[in-house]
């Protein structure tokens, strides 16, 4: 779909055609940048204490993702340790995000026991926790139902909804029930025509001046086809998006980050904390990746975004759990 | 309609009338495996005569479920060891994949 003059950012430092966005993702503790009048625009690296920084007329949230809660594999022998682990660093942050976002795979095996054990540790967190599934939350014989029991009160068909926050106008997407087998598709994630044309209605009144946030558990851009990392209609998603001065789109899923800008749109995929998964086509399949013990935490951890009113920076801040 | 049964561990998870299990059945008819290995069913095509039990075993480290394209049968997450079995009786193609891993895809042949 990427079929313009957009750079993928993955890896190591690059611009994006507008020479404002620095990518330096993987040097651990800290991404910020900022979004004025509708365009991204790095801060540069920052650490922890820069992004403890009280921000006079914004706010900031946090994203966590993919906390596997139930897998005990050896990649994570203990993924609702981690779990814990990443909510106590939260909860540890001398400026308290205003909410938390969890873009799914909240748990391993979509079981009852793993939802409780989930909650159980969100519990800890001080602010509200909105929540999407990832598709190892609605895997049970269900097709769904003990995530949107627990999870889907109040919100639109299978889990989505919205909100405004500061001025933000946040998009939950669920790109998780309708996977197109790959018996002759590429296998890739759908949102579906209910969801889409919901989407529509949704930001029709907003101003072309909201920054937008929206969240999805796979990637809404096609970051590795052949391991299924992209969603099939997203393009038509993007599309009711156009108008928008900001855009930016956080998902999980592949467990590692993964950053591009196209037009006015930046697209971020977050790490896990629990465990990572290959870079794409670096390995015969997807799956957990086994680091040795002592480097699991530096390639686990969560996200912190700041969002300033007026001077309108949005930042994002990645925090490995070891650093 | 194919008769379905699940082995522990997920007996529990299962309910409804379909789900319930029947040993006598399994006993009696031919049985057949399918092994999910590195993000693979194999075999993928399996031919099997009426009344055969499949058993899919996940030998990944990530779960995995078999799911029909239809609905007409479909696993809750496999972890790793988990089994599923599916007694065919009825002829015909049986098209499913892993609903976690869509692009992994298999076909049972009741003939």
């Amino acid at each position: 779909m990427a079929d313009h003059d957009d750079k993928d950012l993955s890896g190591a430092a690059n611009l994006n055609r507008r020479g404002l966005l620095k990518c330096m993702a993987w040097a651990g503790t800290g991404l910020l940048w900022t979004v004025s009048g509708g365009v991204p625009r790095s801060l540069g690296l920052l650490g922890d204490a820069v992004a403890a920084e009280p921000q006079a007329n914004g706010f900031t949230f946090l994203q966590i993702s993919d906390s596997h809660v139930g897998f005990d594999k050896p990649a994570n022998p203990n993924a609702l340790g981690t779990f814990q682990e990443a909510i106590a660093k939260v909860n540890a942050m001398p400026t308290q995000p205003a909410f938390v976002i969890h873009t799914g795979d909240i748990t391993h095996l979509s079981k009852d026991k793993e939802f409780d054990d989930a909650a159980e540790a969100m519990k800890a967190l001080k602010q509200k926790v909105y929540t999407i599934p990832g598709e190892h939350d609605v895997a049970d014989a269900d097709n769904g139902k003990l995530y949107l029991d627990r999870y889907g009160k109040g919100t639109k068909g299978k889990g989505w909804y919205s909100f405004d926050a500061g001025g933000v106008h946040f998009i939950a997407l669920i790109n998780v029930f309708n996977f197109e087998p790959g018996f002759k598709s590429a296998g890739l994630a759908k949102l579906g025509d209910e969801q889409l044309e919901w989407m529509e209605k949704d930001v029709k009144g907003l101003s072309a001046s909201t920054p937008i946030v929206v969240f999805a558990h796979l990637p809404l851009w096609t970051v590795y086809q052949e391991w299924g990392w992209g969603t099939e209609d997203a393009p038509r998603a993007l599309g009711y998006l156009k108008r928008f001065g900001s855009v930016t789109v956080l998902n999980g899923h592949i467990h590692q980050i993964q950053q591009k800008v196209e037009g006015n749109v930046s697209f971020y995929t977050a790490r896990s904390t629990a465990f990572p998964q290959p870079a794409p086509g670096t390995a015969p399949a997807p799956g957990p990746m086994k680091v040795p013990a002592e480097q699991l935490h530096s390639v686990i951890g969560v996200r912190t975004v700041n969002y300033v009113r007026g001077k309108s920076p949005l930042a994002i801040i990645e925090s490995p759990l070891g650093a | 309609m194919p008769h379905w049964k699940f082995t522990a561990p997920l007996a529990a998870i299962v309910s409804g009338p379909e789900a319930l299990p029947s040993r006598e059945a399994a006993a009696a008819a031919n049985a057949a495996a399918i092994r999910i290995d590195n993000f693979n069913f194999a075999p993928p095509t399996l031919v099997v005569a009426p009344g055969t039990t499949v058993t899919w075993t996940n030998a990944d480290d990530s779960p995995h479920t078999v799911r029909e394209k239809d609905g007409k049968f479909k696993s809750a997450a496999l972890d790793t060891d988990d089994t599923f079995s599916q007694t065919f009786t009825a002829p015909g193609e049986y098209e499913y994949f892993c609903s976690i891993h869509p692009r992994m895809t298999g076909k049972v042949v009741v003939k």
